[in-house]
């Protein structure tokens, strides 16, 4: 199981982003825990300075605009 | 975006095949942009109405804009998109981390228009900057540089009222979020910031995860597109209605009434426009062929781009995400700082034209 967090205020994006990274989990067959963080304090805190960002088990990988599908996989089966 | 998402094992193209695919479309651009005058008015020929009527005149004027400034768009946004490409958030923190006021003020307005930003993501690149040693002047002028200078403004004030008016905007939004930026650094306010935002400054050891660093210039071109479908498909429908909008005032408004309300002689009408502008809240898509429309009418130059700045820089929505972070004294100076630069662009312009 891993915990990826969606870093985002609620905007259309990190909607989206959220919804990718759940279709991507889903096609890889990896058990995923989704957590979106929308209070600007956290999500400064973990450094994230563009929205949607990523973070997977702790670990930021994205930050800024959508995330490209193939990496994202890239990311979730690492 | 389905087959975009779906297929990510699909072979790459090799990178000459995007080069000539990207000169190819440039070529049908051009050449299906010079017949966009000559079709629109034989498209307005077909209706049953007398071309130099209100309705014809509105009719046309619609069939016109509307593809020109789509085009446009297009155009202008692409090439956006993969000149962003070389640009981050991160990337322009490291540039502007410890710069001094002055200068750094200059470079931040620059690098506002250059690097991509979404304003729902003000607060966390506010937060970034600050605790990074960026200025608080300095990552104002960004703050106001960003959404006042951006493509869709220059472009549509490009295609519907000249190149002049729209590098005179181009220059003073820089002007503006240059001199706010560096008087607000100048009053040290770094105060008036919310308490929690003071204490996140040494605490921030941010890591920024890599960026876009080894992309193909084909990559980019990707980019491009991506943000052609997404700042075009959030926009169309705005421009519609807009140029709907200018072309209702343009066939039907009385020319003496726009002279009257907006002409340079109502001083009043500046200081009326940026505060009609405040609660506004709309992209430059919606307002600037109304703008177009309006100068069309007689309405003094000054006062509608003070309109324009208003609506598009300071909007209550990007206030209140900000009162996240920021005190309202803050906001105020802000807002305050702000808006005597538009006002005073305003004056400055009806005086001159």
């Amino acid at each position: 199981m891993k915990t990826v967090k969606v870093y985002g205020p609620g905007c259309k994006r990190c909607e989206t982003t959220a919804e990718m990274v759940k279709e991507a989990a889903d096609r890889l067959g990896v058990a995923v825990e989704i957590e979106k963080v929308t209070d600007a304090r956290s999500i400064a805190m973990a450094g994230v300075m563009s929205t949607p960002g990523i973070s997977i088990d702790g670990k930021l990988v994205h930050a800024g605009g959508l995330p490209d599908a193939a990496k994202l996989e890239g990311w979730i089966s690492a | 975006m389905s087959a975009e998402t779906a297929a990510p094992t699909r072979p790459e193209r090799p990178d000459w095949l995007w080069h000539l695919g990207v000169i190819a479309s440039l070529a049908a651009w051009v050449l299906v942009y010079r017949q966009l005058g000559p079709v629109s008015e034989r498209l307005t020929a077909l209706f049953p109405v007398a071309r130099h009527s209100h309705t014809g005149e509105a009719i046309a004027f619609f069939l016109y804009d509307l593809p020109k400034v789509l085009m446009l768009l297009t155009l202008i946004v692409f090439a956006m998109g993969v000149v962003r490409s070389y640009f981050s958030p991160e990337k322009t923190r490291a540039l502007l981390s410890g710069r001094a006021e002055g200068l750094g003020n200059v470079l931040s307005a620059g690098l506002g228009v250059l690097t991509p930003f979404c304003s729902c993501s003000a607060v966390s690149l506010f937060i970034g900057f600050v605790s990074a040693g960026v200025p608080l002047g300095v990552t104002f002028s960004f703050l106001i540089a960003a959404p006042m200078v951006n493509e869709v403004a220059l472009v549509l004030l490009f295609g519907l009222v000249g190149w002049q008016v729209a590098a005179t905007y181009l220059v003073f939004g820089l002007g503006i979020a240059i001199v706010a930026g560096f008087v607000i650094g100048k009053l040290h306010l770094e105060g008036w910031l919310q308490d929690w935002v003071r204490e996140i400054h040494s605490g921030a050891g941010a890591q920024a995860p890599a960026g876009d660093e080894g992309l193909s210039l084909a990559g980019r071109y990707r980019l491009g597109i991506a943000t052609v479908r997404e700042i075009v498909g959030k926009v169309w429908l705005w421009i519609v209605l807009g140029i709907g909008a200018g072309a209702l005032i343009h066939g039907y408004v009385p020319e003496d009434l726009m002279v009257r309300i907006m002409g340079a002689e109502a001083w009043w009408s500046v200081p009326a426009a940026v505060i009609m502008g405040i609660p506004m809240y709309t992209n430059a898509a919606g307002v600037i062929p109304i703008v177009e429309a309006l100068l069309g009418k007689g309405a003094a130059l000054g006062t509608v781009l003070a309109f324009m700045m208003s609506v598009i820089a300071l909007s209550l929505p990007e206030m209140i995400i900000l009162r996240q972070v920021l005190t309202l004294r803050l906001i105020a100076v802000f807002v305050g700082v702000v808006a005597s630069g538009i006002l005073a662009v305003g004056f400055l312009f009806n005086l001159l034209f």
